[in-house]
């Protein structure tokens, strides 16, 4: 039951509503900063403040909500999300993706393909990808507007001069409907492909740094590169120790002091789902879930 | 200044001038920055401005180049598609042509440089910011231009900070010069080096404008330095124009009571 001292969904009306105008218009102009508001919340900055107002504000009784932390629905920072909104909003929750009706995640994309009605909500840490290029933000803001994203190249071009090919592994710059340069959130680059073309609605809050920016369904989002060094969505060369995929994004868990590792499903629910329908990796145990 | 008109008698005078300044103007809220500054700039010519401290040399330049907003007057650019204001022009055209036609050579090299960029990084921005993306193509022109500033390409790699000032310099001008850009704005290029860097800096400075058929605007207080680059001269005197025309000519025979003060100030070796 919703805890009788909170506003449904903690936030006030006044709030969500401010919250759903940069929603809004953020979806009007995919992959621009809108500046909102941010409130304090009950948790600290960095922690996904940000991404829990934009999913508070989209938030209805009705609503299903799922929260993963680098792919996982079962780490701390997943887990006290969840919590804090069955507690103030009452909503049924879920660790199956097609279940869910909001996702809010940390850092990742989920491997099953969202579908139309879905909500993606990302936290966002740094919401500006020109930001350590640049330090000022009233010139970043005008080479947004300019579209001069010549700087972004360089930073690519300084990747491959020192290590051969382009080391960014995460928050890889992307630009957006052929417009707006975008920091997708420190997601893996081998989630970047999935942004583009997405069914799912994707909304970004950056609560620290106030802005909140949006990807509508379908949008078309590009990672940037160089005609000679393209992009390429990397991931740990094996495959899912407990499942046994060969196409998902890959966690390294350290098991021994003498060397000894496992790479494991970063997804857990997509994990657990591969092992239910009898798909079994190296070490995976059946009936594991 | 009938008379010094028909002194400047241009290169060519059947070519239109690369930049035409009228009227050009900027307060400081009540203190004058520059006022009524008019000249041609003919393409492949160098300009000369020299001026004490504060006489508005850097606030002209500044407003040449599109830095300062002027207050009045224009300035009136010759580009591939005929003569346009620069001053009422939408600023994301003014910044386009700042990154294509036009170069600024700072006095401190940290202003011009990205200091946390690799050398070639720095040398491909301008390549990068006008559509490039080949990794290789925009490598081997970063090399290209690093040797023709006299930087050895193997230090392509380092950053700026590694860089001797004098070096330091030179690769703000390779910056600058990749994308072939038309006029180049200078404010003190030689400030802050010492004079054997100086004069190579000069040297190669001279080498460049002649090669690729540059304009330049020169702001020094360094006399030596325009009498080197400069075909012509104007000198300031509290934001105004007190006197212009062939750099032997204003440095041998000044004629107004400033610019003989000027002439007669610079310390005999």
């Amino acid at each position: 039951m919703t805890d009788q001292a909170y506003n449904f969904a903690y936030l006030d009306e006044q709030t969500k509503g401010m919250i759903r105008r940069a929603i809004l218009k953020g979806l009007a102009v995919p992959g621009y900063q809108v500046p909102f508001a941010s409130r304090e919340m009950p948790m600290p900055y960095g922690w996904g403040t940000g991404g829990v107002q934009v999913t508070a504000a989209c938030l209805t009784p009705e609503d299903t909500l799922k929260v993963i932390d680098q792919g996982a629905d079962d780490t701390t920072n997943a887990v006290s999300i969840r919590k804090f909104f069955q507690r103030t909003a009452g909503v049924a929750v879920t660790e199956a993706t097609t279940e869910a009706s909001i996702i809010q995640t940390r850092h990742r994309i989920p491997e099953t393909t969202l579908s139309a009605g879905q909500i993606l909500v990302y936290q966002v840490p740094i919401p500006e990808p020109l930001r350590f290029l640049e330090p000022r933000e009233t010139e970043t803001r005008k080479m947004h507007e300019l579209e001069e994203y010549g700087l972004m190249q360089v930073k690519l071009y300084e990747d491959i001069a020192r290590h051969g090919q382009i080391a960014t592994a995460y928050a890889y710059p992307v630009r957006v409907e052929g417009r707006y340069v975008m920091d997708p959130s420190p997601i893996p680059k081998f989630d970047n492909p999935k942004l583009s073309g997405s069914a799912a609605i994707q909304l970004f809050g950056a609560g620290r740094e106030q802005r909140i920016y949006a990807l509508p369904p379908y949008s078309d989002v590009v990672s940037l590169d160089f005609d000679d060094h393209p992009f390429t969505a990397s991931k740990a060369a094996h495959d899912c120790a407990l499942c046994g995929a060969s196409d998902s994004y890959l966690d390294e868990v350290i098991t021994d002091d003498a060397g000894g590792r496992m790479f494991v499903c970063s997804d857990t629910d997509f994990c657990g789902g591969r092992r239910a329908g009898g798909h079994l990796g190296a070490l995976g145990v059946a009936g594991a879930l | 200044m009938g008379v010094m008109d028909m002194k400047l008698a241009p290169p060519d005078q059947a070519e239109a001038p690369l930049l035409s300044v009228r009227d050009l103007g900027k307060m400081y809220g009540e203190r004058i920055g520059c006022a009524d500054v008019s000249f041609d700039l003919y393409p492949g010519e160098v300009l000369g401005i020299v001026g004490e401290s504060g006489s508005g040399k850097s606030t002209l330049l500044s407003c040449l180049a599109g830095h300062l907003q002027p207050d009045q007057g224009q300035v009136v650019f010759q580009t591939a598609t005929g003569p346009r204001d620069t001053v009422t022009m939408a600023e994301a055209e003014r910044r386009r042509m700042a990154r294509t036609d036009w170069a600024f050579v700072h006095q401190n090299p940290r202003d011009g440089l990205r200091m946390g960029v690799s050398a070639g990084g720095n040398v491909g921005e301008r390549l990068m910011a006008i559509g490039a993306r080949h990794y290789g193509d925009i490598r081997a022109q970063a090399i290209d231009w690093l040797g023709r500033v006299e930087i050895r390409p193997d230090r392509i790699d380092d950053r700026p900070r590694a860089f001797s000032g004098g070096m330091q310099q030179r690769l703000q001008i390779a910056r600058n010069l990749v994308t072939g850009p038309k006029l180049v704005f200078m404010d003190e290029p030689t400030g802050g080096l010492d004079v054997s860097v100086q004069a190579r800096l000069l040297d190669l400075l001279r080498g460049l404008v002649r090669e690729m058929g540059l304009s330049a605007i020169i702001v020094t207080h360094d006399l030596a330095v325009v009498r080197l680059l400069a075909d012509r001269l104007m000198v300031m005197k509290d934001g105004h124009v007190v006197e212009q025309g062939l750099t032997d000519q204003v440095l041998d025979d000044p004629q107004h009571a400033y610019t003989q003060l000027l002439v007669s100030s610079v310390l005999q070796v």
